[in-house]
């Protein structure tokens, strides 16, 4: 309860922080201008998002494993927290992409495979709101969350040849990695480090929410 | 014939039953149940045939467009149709009780999944080899080039291999008929787009080299999905 009261209180300095670095303190990009300063909330919850798939995966195999509710647990709420946030990735992408692109959306092979991460993983919480409650869902969102792993560069791989085959016109200047001057950097490393926070954070509250609710309805059944 | 499909599987045989046998006596069971209600490959073949005849309503059917589209609305068809066989395999398992009868069989789960999966993938693989010639009519293409059904039975055997495990999820969910397209399709993706591009350049006249890439992706999919599929199907039945 401590912990998850300071994370909570940590991720708010750290997003202030972050906002006054982005706003009042970085310099504007040469080549993209001011629309750059998004990709300090874009790439890090991009990054986020995985880390949260990361986490279903291990607590899927987790939970086939050893049959613990809590790697379940674990599973599901990293997979809401993966779909927030490559939603948030996606459209902060597509009001960057505008401006800059001269359009909302591309079927680049990043942002194929981001729109069909996005799809598996609201299949996932789809899954375990229609399933049966308890261990048959659980074991059922397990298998999927492996499925989908595996899937990912598969996915990635497809979209990168199909693209090869069909090379877009449009697409405007890109961001270097090698052009972040120092003071990006910084911003860029707090930006990532109170996604981070946040990421924990907001896994945390919700785990410890989703053991809640199975203890109630534990509670709920054993009065039947 | 020693490995008769229906014989019994003793627990005290002196000789231990072959992995394949329960695979194919489960095969046998549905191409039996296949052959005496007919509730699988006619009626997928007439709705992936409407597809075809709704597309060809919907696009202007000149030929120079129809070149363009046609690798597109036959994998349309075709996945549709795919969506259809899956709906049914475990569907028609759970209407009659079926799945506790799998459930009971005395042999790997592993071995259920390839028996289902295998009864589907023939299923659906008919279907496509009936629609491929009508295609090919109707739009006037070049569809019998050997390359497009090696396209076809990689691309199915991947819809099989997927769809059986979601197939057997979704029927234990609400809202199951819905469900199933919704798991299947963000899976299905990669092999989608290799099956529709292989049939592009087949359509384009190229040689089996400047598809290869396509079809090896495919495999590699259908490989890992059969063997992650049939690893964890023992969780998806359950206890």
């Amino acid at each position: 309860m401590i912990g998850r009261l300071l994370l909570l209180g940590a991720s708010g300095v750290l997003m202030i922080t972050t906002l006054a670095l982005i706003f009042l303190w970085v310099p504007t990009d040469i080549v993209l201008g001011i629309s750059q300063r998004i990709f300090y909330f874009h790439v890090p919850m991009a990054l986020v998002a995985f880390l949260a798939f990361g986490v279903v995966v291990v607590g899927s195999i987790g939970y086939l494993w050893k049959k613990s509710e809590r790697m379940d647990a674990l599973a599901y709420a990293a997979a809401e927290i993966g779909v927030l946030f490559t939603s948030l990735m996606l459209i902060t992408g597509m009001l960057w992409a505008k401006p800059v692109w001269g359009v909302w959306w591309t079927w680049s092979p990043q942002l194929t495979t981001s729109l069909i991460l996005w799809f598996i993983y609201t299949a996932y919480l789809m899954l375990r709101s229609y399933a049966p409650q308890g261990d048959q869902g659980a074991r059922y969102g397990a298998v999927l969350g492996i499925i989908g792993f595996v899937d990912v560069p598969i996915v990635y791989m497809a979209a990168k040849w199909w693209r090869d085959v069909h090379p877009e016109a449009v697409v405007g200047p890109l961001a270097e990695e090698g052009s972040l001057e120092g003071k990006m950097v910084v911003a860029f490393l707090l930006a990532l480090l109170t996604f981070i926070t946040l990421f924990a954070y907001l896994l945390t509250e919700r785990y410890s929410l989703r053991r809640q609710e199975s203890q109630v309805e534990r509670l709920l059944y054993s009065h039947a | 014939m020693s490995n008769m499909p229906l014989e019994p599987v003793r627990p005290n045989t002196s000789r231990p039953v072959p992995w394949w046998t329960p695979v194919l006596a489960i095969l046998w069971k549905d191409v039996l149940l296949e052959s005496r209600t007919r509730e699988m490959v006619v009626p997928i073949l007439v709705f992936s045939f409407l597809v075809i005849v709704v597309f060809n309503f919907v696009i202007d059917p000149n030929p120079r467009l129809v070149a363009a589209v046609a690798p597109g609305v036959l994998w349309v068809a075709f996945t549709f149709a795919g969506m259809l066989g899956l709906n049914r395999s475990f569907a028609m398992e759970k209407e009659r009780g079926g799945i506790e009868g799998l459930m009971l069989c005395p042999v790997g789960r592993d071995l259920v999944y390839l028996g289902k999966m295998l009864g589907t993938f023939m299923f659906i693989l008919i279907v496509e080899f009936i629609m491929l010639p009508v295609f090919a009519a109707i739009f006037n293409l070049p569809l019998l080039e050997p390359g497009l059904w090696i396209i076809t039975v990689l691309a199915t055997f991947g819809f099989a291999a997927v769809g059986a495990t979601f197939s057997a999820m979704a029927v234990n969910t609400r809202a199951r008929e819905i469900l199933l397209p919704i798991l299947f399709f963000p899976i299905a993706v990669p092999v989608i787009i290799a099956a529709a591009e292989a049939t592009r350049a087949v359509l384009a006249g190229d040689s089996i080299g400047d598809y290869s890439r396509w079809l090896q992706l495919m495999a590699a999919f259908d490989v890992v999905f059969v063997v992650i599929a049939a690893m964890t199907f023992d969780f998806v039945l359950g206890e």
